[in-house]
Parts: structure tokens; C-alpha cells; sequence
């Protein structure tokens, strides 16, 4: 059985996602694939590492699947995220979600995507051309929102 | 014995990705404390894992135990 949820050090393809969650009760399908972006803010980006902390990750990929469950309960997920290092335009981590209705199908993948950015334990280092950094809290926000205790990242 | 992971800034500057402390018991603070005395890490922000949960200071960890330390995250 494969299972719906992996972290990957090999190039990912999208379709082997996608493929995860179709079903004879959907008549959507949503894909969302996050690529590697060359600029941000003006800074060139000459490639990127993923790391991740695998065990957990996977556990928060299913805690993801639980919560969006209980928004959308006829949902079904697969998500996938690269590790290693990866170049421009290479494919960071893909969302599938599937449903009986397009709207639900939308919103469920935005939800996931969203909470990846909050919950799963996942850190890129940039590499510029002038230097590398490791790169944390990206939504310019509390990085846990829920599913998470609020103690120990309050200043 | 209490197993520690360290992943991303955290790990280059320790140098490790994992470390053992010899103790039956320790809280998550305590474990924060005992890398700070020990590495030049600022670990008042960094959030805590216990056997892959998420943790509070005060969460107490055991022999056996594995305490994952969980710098911001930025995936996707």
C-alpha cells in the first residue's frame, strides 16, 4: 500500500500524487505544486536545501488530514515534500486533494498548504550568491497557530 | 538516557544532529538549559518536540525519551 503521505530525497512527480487520491466519489481534483522561486525581494537564489525532520513531518501531514476532515469530511489528501537540495524551478512539495465538489477541493488545498507553513517540522536553507541562510518563520507571523502548545515561542 | 535531535541552524552550530544527556529525567527547560550551557544557541524562541508531539517547557522528559528541538519552519 502506498501511503498518502511522504518526504522525498528523489525528484518528485506530480501525477504520482495526484493519482493518490482519485476516486469514484470525487469530480475535482486540486494540485498545488510548490517550486523553487529565483527571487525574493530582489535577492537571487541559486538553489535551495530541504530538511526535514521525517518521523514528525509524516505526523503532521496526518494531523493536517484530521483537521481538514473535520472542515471538509469528504476530502481526500496526498501530500509529498522534496528534501535535499534542489535548483530553481524544481518542485518543493506537491498537494493533491480530491472532492465530490470543485469548491471544496480549492479550499482544502489552500488549508493544507497553509498549515505545511505552520506545523510541519520542514527548514530550507537559501544559498545566494553572497552567502547561505537558513530560513524560519516565512509568514512573517506566529508560526503555530493551533495544534501546537502556545508556550515557548511567545517573546 | 535522553535522546536530542537538532535540525537546521541549530544542528550546524552544535555540530551534531543528535546528542545523549545520561539522566533519567529532565524537563523541556532544563534540556534548553543544559545546550545553552554547553553551545552558543539562543533556544528561548525554538519550540520543542517530545517522541515527534509538540512540547511545553514544562513537559518532562524521560529516559528513553527523544526531545527534537524545532527551530521556525519554512516548508512549502
Amino acid at each position: 500500500m502506498t501511503t498518502r503521505f511522504e518526504i522525498s530525497d528523489k525528484p518528485l512527480v506530480v501525477d504520482d500524487v495526484t493519482q493518490k487520491v482519485v476516486s469514484r466519489n470525487a469530480g475535482a481534483i486540486t494540485v498545488f505544486i510548490g517550486t523553487v522561486r529565483e527571487l525574493t525581494k530582489g535577492k537571487k537564489t541559486l538553489s535551495l536545501e530541504y530538511e526535514a525532520y521525517p518521523a514528525m513531518a509524516l505526523k503532521m501531514f496526518q494531523q493536517i488530514e484530521r483537521e481538514m476532515h473535520e472542515q471538509w469530511p469528504e476530502a481526500q489528501l496526498a501530500i509529498t515534500h522534496r528534501v535535499g537540495k534542489l535548483a530553481i524551478s524544481d518542485i518543493a512539495v506537491v498537494i493533491a486533494v480530491s472532492s465530490p465538489h470543485r469548491k471544496m477541493a480549492y479550499e482544502a488545498n489552500e488549508f493544507a498548504i497553509n498549515r505545511i507553513k505552520q506545523i510541519v517540522p520542514i527548514w530550507k536553507k537559501e544559498h545566494w550568491e553572497d552567502g547561505t541562510a537558513w530560513i524560519g518563520d516565512q509568514l512573517e507571523n506566529v508560526p503555530y497557530l493551533s495544534g501546537a502548545p502556545k508556550e515557548g515561542f511567545d517573546d | 538516557m535522553i535522546n536530542v535531535l537538532l535540525f537546521a541552524h541549530l544542528r550546524e552550530v552544535v555540530g551534531e544532529e543528535e546528542l545523549v544527556i545520561a539522566t533519567e529525567e529532565m524537563t523541556v527547560a532544563d534540556v534548553k538549559a543544559w545546550l545553552e550551557a554547553r553551545y552558543s544557541l539562543e533556544l528561548k524562541q525554538v519550540m520543542s518536540a517530545v517522541n515527534e508531539a509538540f512540547a511545553m517547557e514544562h513537559t518532562v522528559v524521560k529516559t528513553g525519551d527523544t526531545i527534537a528541538f524545532i527551530p521556525p519552519i519554512s516548508g512549502g
